[in-house]
């Protein structure tokens, strides 16, 4: 697939973002006034800016309030509706911290619930697609809720949570990546199956239908080299893991914290980059290219 | 509307031969200008004269190499060539209609066709996503997702001569390579075909349950095996042209 | 559960009108339906009505309103400003035009006609353009036919009165087997796809023989990919194998075939190997039922085989006793032929045997009484359903004409032209070689050549020669180089009027021809002919005029440019008198109407033609008074006769009592009766004339009355061609006209009377080890050679072409996706992206035909792919062999038609690295339109 920098930036921030509002939805001592503004903004920041960066991608983003209408069916509509509703119950818990310190819980819970809800609903726009073996299994769900929540607790300055959830979601990354290597093979598409000409033999793209380009092979069809996307495996998982649990084992500095939020945000987009760049769309077979 | 309609009243569709397409394109360039015409925006083109001219198509024509297996009987069997339209296939559990979060996309009760309702489409890409057949192309002028119609605005339109209400496509393959009818229907025309020829589903395993159906190539180059003693060759009458005009007198001479 | 579904209108208005005219998107002529939208042309789509297409339509006759909005329409007459091939130009008014292409005609009229060489490319006016050079006085007139597929027409019509080309096509409805020989798209574009559907729904089986299998290979039951040039040896073998099995039609070959007729067999005598005549000059076969001599078209005759007659002390013997002679010999058996071809004996046998089993054991026979041109009625039409078909595959080559001559008689000795399920003619052919006109070349100043330019000569003393043995016409057809150049040698105009050989010429007239690029042989060399400069300074080639719609290669190499209109602006004529749509049913015409009327300072050409032939005095083209005779094409279309009664469209004349087809006056609504038909007349063979045309008297009668002949015409296949035999005698030393020494060795080889094979004439002056591989081009389905790539939407189709290589020389290389070859030839050299192709001759490589653009031209941008990826292999080819030392130019050409010998090529590559932009490159021109818009969103009725 395309990896196209809105949709990078759209999940990554938004799932940092939504992270963030959910330890702060649970946090039974959540920050107040000034403190407090500082982290709700942040929060913000990352998930509406993720969220409109989302609107980038779309051919007709003035229309974009009809995405609202099929939740019954829609992941991508569920998503919508959890978003505006993680983001307005957190709105209405963040002002009574921020303006009247006043902490009302169970908004902050059922926030908190909204927050990952809505992280969950944008993994299934992905893992829903059995189109993309890759990124159809429970585990894209997994790693996208793992990433939010470890990412979150890091932005919200929880040491220890932080580093055992950044170790599981980067144990999930590389198992992600290592068993997503093999789907492709295992969803039984082929070009043969693509074709229906296997039984006749092996089957080769001769010559694509345009020599022209077209949407499909620009939106589905990325090839990455191997040797170039291990190199990135690793770059990301050391961005994205590595360096922020060292960074954390070091006693505690708040331009040690920066650099370890940095890292980590660097790694995830570096994740994401190759979430879609490295995902086999099947439509692929038909042109011979994966 | 993105729900799936749990049966459809008719199963309107296209039926490809694979022996019999010559890949001359005339289906793509024809649904290229019917549907640039008609139903919804134009399929636009981008730099049309320069370096990199790229458009909407809603039907493009594959070609394929096959290699045979090698047998006892035809140890190098020659490769193969096939070509391979494909446009939407108006799938029964259509996964572009579900994922759709405007409600644009959707299959039509009564024949089974999935359209894009432009007006509502927000161009976000998810349903082509969704399509394991790359049937969708989002128009880079519009901003809105196109596919195929089955050209709804031809099979039903009275401002159309009866006989031309079927496919823009279909109507222009010279080979009469694509069929058009109704799947629901088992005496229909199309139904008949796939039972006889074998009819098959792109991607099964995807789920998606096609109602366009390709019919496989017929088996090829029967006689290129080295090795069949049975070949029916033909019985010299001579061999030098003395015999030979020998033979022609005596069977001039009973003629 | 019941969904909410959008309100749809299924039933939208589609148009304002629908005007009915002629596609010309490709020679192949379809009828069209323009659907029109505010005056606009809005859809086009395929006329359900007319004979060629049946409704149908290609991705090119789809593609129309791309062409006719085509940025790269030229907008107005333009005088050349910068040098040659610059591309700088100065708009002008028409009068200007016109009186500056006078101002070069009219004196050259005067004093040396011949120093005008009128040459037109895909027209379909020739029998107007023909007119007007005839009128002109110009012996140098002709179409593209010579680069063409010259061989294939011409080997026809010599063997049969008519060929596989446009002159026939298989009984779709009835064949059984269908064999098609190096074709990958061919004229008749859609009708071969509407057959090979046709068959296919019958289940009726295809042969692909073809090195390359696509198009119509790839859905061929059964593939030979035969290694190129080679396909005569391989018919000649099927034909060996049939005939040593006795399953050859004996009849048929008895009655309609001069198979039977006596050849002089007498080696000391002047006529040996000439037919016994009678006093009448009447063919003598032996009658069966005397044993006597009797002339073959005798009432009742009975003609025999194998008949001889033994005088003063010679037998003299039939052809087919000749033929059994020549293709029974061992040379010809698969075992022998088969590793020259790569086809296995095996595969050749199983090919003949499977013709034999469907021509003798699955013959059809329909109801339908008949009488033939001897008086006897049969009760019944016996077909052989197995038919042929070929094109420039087997064509393209310097033993082309041999070969096609082949194929047509392996068609003929089943029994299977004309009858149910064979091949069949279209009117109007069947027309034999002798009931064409035979070449005219006499010039003289200020009058008309005296008769058309082309024609069948019929022996040496029809040749085109001067006393001293020069050639009479620029490009020497009608020449002993090529002795049969039916349709003129184009391809040497520009390369001969630089060398002034034969002499020098002082205005180049080209019509609708790229000959800057992709119709020439050595297209760079012919670049520099174009601009090439004497010692004063003077172009060698003084003053070119040329007629194109678009902006192509070859407008920047022109003086003056008069710009034609699009195809759906103008009147045409597809005409009876020329090359007409006729199917084996009917015979019928067509025109072209404006449908719109041009937005620019355009006109069509053949109307240029008129008022340049009333400015000039044409005869036949003024009054009189000297006043014009004819408005414009229309008028001429409507008014001309070619003979009385006859004019260019056969439908809607006045007859004597009202409205008639064929023979008439002309009648004024002729065109309009031709539009409210939806642009073409059809007339039908009756049905006792469907078949067995040639020797049918009701179909000969029928042809009269419509004024295809002016009296029944019957006549012999002829296996045997006295003509050629002619043209050998005379090389063997017979005759008082003598062909030059150097050519005496290669006539007496290939004007062989019978069918015969031999190596391509390039293969003896080639090392053919270092050139190893053959390398040929095929035209793409979606394309018309160059003039596709400005539309829009098929350049999105083939952008760009890569060099396909067979996997033997993919492997050798150590080729992978994206890699680039270098290819040599014996005369140039080419850097090109490579692609591998499996089902591929393993010593083939080809790429698609013309998409290769030069930059500049088309209107197209300097980056665009068809500039930096594409390419032509034209450069590799020379349109003369390479030199034999002997200080004469040969011409690269089959010797007895000068088919150029494109096919014939070879080559030799290595890997290469990969240039920014494949090589040869050119310098751009500058684009006289200017480039396009930068994104289409189309759509007339808003
Ligand atoms: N390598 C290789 N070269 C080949 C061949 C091959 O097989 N291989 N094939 C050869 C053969 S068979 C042929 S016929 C030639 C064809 O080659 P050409 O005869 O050059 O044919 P085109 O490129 O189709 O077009 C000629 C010109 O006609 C112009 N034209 C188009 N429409 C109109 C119109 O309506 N009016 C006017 N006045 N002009 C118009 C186009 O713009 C173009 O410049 O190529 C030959 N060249
Ligand atoms: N779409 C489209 N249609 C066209 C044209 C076009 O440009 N585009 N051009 C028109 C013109 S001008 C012409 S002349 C016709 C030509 O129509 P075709 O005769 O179909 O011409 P080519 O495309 O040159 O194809 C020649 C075929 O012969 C094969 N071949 C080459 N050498 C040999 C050989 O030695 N033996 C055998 N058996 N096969 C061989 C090649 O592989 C190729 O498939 O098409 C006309 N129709
Ligand atoms: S028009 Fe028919 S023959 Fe041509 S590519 Fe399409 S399906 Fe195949
Ligand atoms: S082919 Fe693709 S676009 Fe068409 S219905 Fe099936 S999934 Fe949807
Ligand atoms: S692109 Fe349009 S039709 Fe497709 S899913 Fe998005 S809104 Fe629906
Ligand atoms: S049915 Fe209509 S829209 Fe669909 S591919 Fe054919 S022409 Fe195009
Ligand atoms: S074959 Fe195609 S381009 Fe040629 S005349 Fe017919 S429709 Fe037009
Ligand atoms: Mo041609």
């Amino acid at each position: 697939m395309h990896p196209a920098p809105s949709i990078i930036a759209f999940t990554t921030l938004s799932g940092l973002g939504l992270g963030l509002l959910f330890w702060l939805g649970l946090d039974p001592t959540a920050p107040t006034g000034w403190v407090g503004f500082a982290f709700f903004a942040i929060g913000y920041a990352m998930a509406v800016g993720g969220l409109s960066a989302s609107t980038f991608h779309l051919g007709r983003p003035e229309r974009a309030l009809k995405a609202f209408t099929q939740w019954q069916t829609s992941w991508l509509s569920r998503e919508a509706w959890c978003a505006v509703a993680a983001l307005t119950v957190m709105g209405i818990y963040a002002f009574f911290l921020v303006f009247f310190s006043v902490q009302i819980a169970p908004l902050g819970w059922l926030g908190a619930v909204l927050c990952l809800l809505t992280v969950y609903t944008t993994s299934m726009i992905y893992a829903q697609l059995k189109t993309v073996p890759r990124w159809h299994h429970w585990s894209t769900s997994a790693l996208f809720l793992a990433l939010a929540l470890a990412g979150g607790a890091l932005l919200s300055g929880r040491v220890t949570i932080a580093m055992v959830l950044l170790l599981i979601a980067g144990g999930l990354q590389a198992w992600w990546w290592q068993t997503g290597d093999k789907r492709l093979k295992d969803s039984g598409s082929s070009m043969e199956s693509a074709t229906g000409l296997g039984s006749i033999g092996a089957v080769r793209a001769f010559e694509p239908p345009h020599t022209g380009n077209n949407y499909l092979l620009r939106e589905m069809v990325h090839v990455v080299g191997r040797k170039h996307s291990q190199k990135l495996r690793l770059i990301a998982l050391g961005l994205m893991m590595v360096l922020p649990v060292l960074l954390l084992l070091l006693p505690f500095g708040h331009v040690w914290a920066l650099v370890a939020v940095l890292a980590h945000v660097a790694g995830v987009a570096v994740a994401r980059w190759l979430f879609f760049a490295e995902a086999e769309h099947v439509v692929g077979l038909y042109y011979g290219k994966r | 509307m993105t729900q799936l309609p749990d049966s459809t009243q008719r199963k309107l569709g296209l039926v490809i031969d694979l022996d019999t397409c010559v890949g001359c394109h005339a289906c793509v360039v024809s649904c290229k200008g019917w549907n640039t015409e008609n139903y919804g925006a134009p399929l636009s083109d981008q730099d049309p004269y320069g370096a990199d001219p790229s458009g909407t198509f809603l039907n493009r024509v594959h070609s394929y190499e096959v290699q045979p297996l090698a047998t006892s009987a035809m140890p190098h069997p020659a490769a193969q060539l096939i070509h391979f339209p494909k446009s939407c296939l108006h799938c029964e559990d259509a996964p572009c209609v579900t994922v759709c979060p405007t409600g644009a996309s959707y299959k039509r009760v009564e024949d089974g066709i999935v359209l894009v309702n432009e007006s509502d489409c927000i161009g976000c890409g998810l349903c082509a996503w969704a399509c394991p057949y790359g049937a969708r192309e989002l128009d880079q002028a519009e901003g809105v997702m196109k596919k195929c119609t089955l050209c709804v605005d031809r099979i039903y339109n009275e401002n159309l001569p009866e006989e031309d209400r079927e496919p823009a496509c279909v109507r222009t393959c010279p080979a009469g390579a694509r069929h058009f009818g109704d799947f629901s229907d088992p005496d229909s025309a199309v139904s008949q075909l796939v039972a006889e020829r074998g009819g098959m589903d792109l991607m099964p395993e995807q789920g998606t349950k096609p109602v366009n159906k390709y019919l496989p190539p017929r088996p090829k180059d029967g006689w290129q095996g080295e090795t069949d003693v049975l070949a029916p060759y033909l019985e010299p009458v001579a061999e030098e042209p003395q015999g030979f005009l020998g033979w022609l007198d005596k069977t001039l001479e009973k003629l | 559960m019941s969904i909410p579904m959008p309100n749809l209108d299924t039933s939208p208005h589609v148009s304002d009108e629908v005007r009915k005219t002629t596609c010309y998107m490709c020679a192949c002529r379809c009828g069209i339906n323009v659907h029109m939208k505010d005056g606009k042309v809005a859809y086009i789509e395929g006329n359900r009505d007319h004979p060629v297409n049946k409704g149908v339509l290609c991705a090119k006759g789809s593609a129309g309103i791309m062409q006719h909005n085509a940025p790269s329409r030229l907008r107005a007459p333009m005088r050349r400003v910068g040098p040659r091939g610059s591309g700088q130009f100065e708009e002008i008014s028409w009068d200007e035009a016109l009186e500056q292409a006078v101002g070069w005609l009219k004196p050259i009229r005067e004093t040396a006609p011949e120093k005008l060489a009128f040459f037109t490319g895909r027209d379909q006016s020739q029998s107007f353009t023909g007119l007007w050079a005839q009128q002109f006085g110009t012996p140098n007139f002709a179409a593209h036919g010579g680069f063409c597929s010259v061989n294939m027409a011409t080997a026809g019509i010599y063997t049969m009165g008519g060929a596989f080309w446009e002159f026939g096509a298989p009984d779709w409805e009835r064949t059984k087997l269908f064999m098609i020989f190096g074709v990958a798209e061919d004229h008749d574009s859609n009708p071969i796809k509407m057959g090979l559907g046709r068959l296919k729904e019958r289940g009726a089986k295809v042969i692909g023989v073809n090195p390359i299998r696509t198009g119509y290979n790839a859905v061929a039951d059964e593939w030979v990919g035969i290694t190129p040039g080679m396909d005569g040896l391989f018919i000649l073998s099927l034909v060996h194998e049939l005939m040593r099995a006795g399953k050859i039609d004996l009849e048929y070959l008895a009655r309609f075939t001069n198979a039977p007729v006596l050849l002089d067999s007498d080696p000391k005598s002047d006529d040996y190997g000439m037919f016994l005549r009678d006093d009448d000059g009447k063919m003598l076969v032996i009658d069966r039922r005397t044993g006597k001599p009797a002339p073959f078209d005798q009432k009742g005759v009975q003609p025999d085989l194998n008949g001889h007659i033994r005088m003063a002390g010679v037998t003299h013997v039939t052809v087919m006793n000749q033929m059994a002679e020549r293709y029974l010999d061992a040379k010809y058996s698969p075992d022998v032929v088969g590793p020259q071809c790569g086809i296995s004996a095996e595969r050749i046998r199983r090919i003949a045997a499977e013709i034999a089993r469907v021509a003798f054991d699955e013959a059809i026979e329909l109801d339908h009484s008949w009488t033939d041109f001897r008086g006897d009625t049969h009760d019944k039409m016996v077909g052989r359903p197995v038919s042929f078909h070929a094109m420039r595959g087997i064509s393209a080559h310097s033993n082309g004409f041999q070969t096609c001559r082949s194929l047509h008689m392996l068609q003929i000795i089943l029994g299977s032209v004309e009858t149910p399920g064979g091949f069949r003619f279209k009117p109007p052919y069947p027309k034999p070689s002798t009931a064409h006109p035979k070449p005219h070349f006499t010039a003289t100043p200020g009058k008309p050549l005296d008769g058309p330019h082309l024609g069948y000569p019929q022996g040496p003393e029809d040749l085109a020669l001067h006393e001293d043995g020069s050639p009479i016409r620029i490009d020497k057809a009608f020449t002993w180089e090529h002795p049969l150049s039916a349709h003129g040698l184009m391809h040497m105009v520009i390369s001969n009027a630089h060398a002034g050989d034969p002499y020098k010429v002082d205005t180049l007239f080209l019509y609708m021809a790229n000959m800057a690029w992709n119709s020439s042989m050595n297209t760079r060399s012919v670049m520099e002919m174009l601009t090439d400069t004497d010692e004063n300074g003077d172009y060698v080639i003084p003053n070119i005029i040329y007629s194109d719609a678009y902006s192509s290669e070859m407008v920047a190499y022109a003086d003056l440019i008069l710009p034609d209109t699009t195809y759906l602006e103008r009147h045409d004529c597809i005409s009876l008198l020329d090359r007409p749509i006729s199917e084996p049913e009917a015979a019928a015409d067509a025109i072209r109407w404006p449908v719109v009327e041009p937005d620019r300072d355009v006109r069509g050409f053949q109307s240029v033609l008129i008022d340049l032939a009333a400015r000039l005095g044409l005869p036949g083209f003024v009054n009189d008074d000297g006043s014009a005779k004819f408005e414009d094409y229309a008028d001429y279309i409507v008014n001309h006769q070619r003979k009385p009664g006859i004019g260019p469209l056969a439908g809607w004349r006045m007859g004597e009592n009202g409205l008639s087809d064929g023979r008439g006056e002309p009648n004024e609504a002729q065109i309009d009766s031709y539009i409210a038909n939806g642009g073409f007349g059809v007339f039908h063979i009756p049905d006792d004339a469907q078949f067995y045309k040639p020797w049918n008297n009701a179909y000969q009668d029928w042809a009269v009355n419509l004024g295809l002949y002016d009296a029944p015409a019957p006549y012999l296949f002829d296996i045997y061609v006295e003509p050629l035999r002619k043209f050998q005698r005379a090389a063997e030393g017979h005759g008082d006209r003598q062909p030059p020494e150097h050519l005496r060795e290669r006539l007496k080889h290939t004007m062989d009377p019978l069918p015969l094979w031999y190596a391509p004439l390039s293969d003896e002056r080639e090392d053919l080890e270092e050139f190893p591989v053959h390398a040929l081009t095929q035209r793409p389905m979606a394309m018309y050679h160059s003039w596709g790539t400005q539309n829009a939407w098929l350049r999105q189709i083939h952008g760009h072409n890569p060099l396909y290589l067979p996997t033997h020389w993919w492997e050798k290389l150590g080729l992978s996706d994206g890699d680039w070859v270098r290819v040599t030839s014996s005369h140039g050299e080419i850097t090109v992206p490579a692609a591998h192709m499996a089902a591929l001759n393993e010593n083939t490589v080809w790429t698609w035909n013309a998409i290769g653009k030069r930059k500049g031209a088309w209107a197209l941008e300097d980056g665009a792919p068809e500039a930096t990826k594409g390419f032509l292999l034209n450069h590799l080819i020379h349109e003369l062999l390479p030199p034999k030392g002997d200080g004469l130019r040969w011409a690269n050409s089959d010797p007895i038609t000068g088919q150029a010998a494109w096919f014939d090529l070879r080559v030799k590559m290595e890997k290469a690295e990969a240039p920014a932009e494949s090589q040869p490159g050119f310098a751009p021109i500058k684009s006289p339109v200017g480039t396009g818009p930068d994104q289409l969103r189309w759509k007339v009725g808003k």
